[in-house]
């Protein structure tokens, strides 16, 4: 590792080891998406209304409470990474990128725990 | 550099959207990054506005169906379903790169465009169902 060129600076180094896991992951939750989200597409088409009582009753079942939780936390999880890879991409500032990270961490824990929280509610007959 | 021997030349940058000449491989690339992201933002927002409306109550899911019957709550359901089966097509046409397959130039070609087509057709195909019964 020398100290001149910036290729030199990282020669020798290895990969970071941890992009194969995210793409790895970024794969993972995309195929839960499609599924996740066909269940969602067809359930929606099968209903015979959309007035709150058939919502509420089909949501209230365990099976659907929890794919709407699971879709929620897939979803969520699966954007949490691509979102990354945009930020990697165009943000370039070393504490504009670092904020923008923190941000982005903040609002995928706090859309998949309101997401979870729905879903739970809806089940335990909380609504 | 001449003046200051620890300022390092500007390293060129991966290429980006200017460079590129406008083909179906790279309009299929740079789709699947607007619909993904714009899932990541709305697709998202909404989602959580429809069972959090849900899971307050009649009151609250009114709201919501009133919202969503108005023109432009219309125009962003549509948008949202094509941006889904948008990047579900380019998502399993990357699944498909990821092993090695597709990468010959008429292939490659063929596929790009099918995907949007694909995507298109499925949405009018899900508004269909909705609006038709
Ligand atoms: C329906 C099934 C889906 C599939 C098959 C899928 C597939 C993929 C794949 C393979 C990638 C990685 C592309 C790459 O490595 O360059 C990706 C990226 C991404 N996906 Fe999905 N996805 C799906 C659903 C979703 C949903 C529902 C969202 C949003 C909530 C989403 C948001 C994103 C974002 C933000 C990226 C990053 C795009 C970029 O800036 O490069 N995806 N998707």
């Amino acid at each position: 590792m020398g100290n001149g060129t910036s290729i030199g600076r990282v020669r020798g180094l290895g990969s970071a080891h941890s992009g194969a896991h995210h793409w790895l992951i970024q794969r993972f939750t995309a195929i839960g998406n499609l599924f996740l989200g066909g269940w969602l597409l067809f359930s929606l088409l099968g209903l015979p209304n959309y007035s709150y009582i058939t919502m509420h009753d089909w949501l209230a079942h365990p099976l659907p409470a929890t794919l709407a939780g699971l879709l929620v936390l897939c979803t969520v999880w699966h954007a949490r990474l691509g979102m990354q890879v945009l930020v990697e991409d165009y943000v370039h500032d070393a504490g504009l990128k670092f904020a923008s990270f923190a941000a982005l961490n903040l609002a995928a824990f706090g859309a998949g725990a309101f997401g979870l929280v729905c879903a739970i509610r809806l089940a335990l007959g909380g609504a | 550099m001449a003046s200051a021997g620890v300022s390092r030349p500007k390293r060129p940058l991966s290429p980006h959207l200017q460079i590129w000449r406008w083909g179906p491989a790279m309009a299929v690339s740079i789709l699947h990054r607007v619909t993904g992201n714009g899932l990541a933002v709305v697709g998202i927002a909404t989602l959580l506005c429809w069972l959090g409306s849900l899971a307050g109550g009649p009151d609250s899911y009114a709201l919501f169906q009133a919202q969503a019957g108005t023109w432009y709550g219309q125009v962003v359901l549509v948008g949202l379903s094509w941006a889904f089966f948008n990047h579900a097509a380019s998502g399993i046409r990357h699944f498909l790169l990821d092993i090695g397959a597709g990468f010959e130039l008429v292939a490659n070609a063929r596929w790009s465009v099918l995907t949007p087509l694909i995507a298109i057709l499925a949405t009018a195909a899900c508004w269909a169902a909705v609006w038709l019964r």
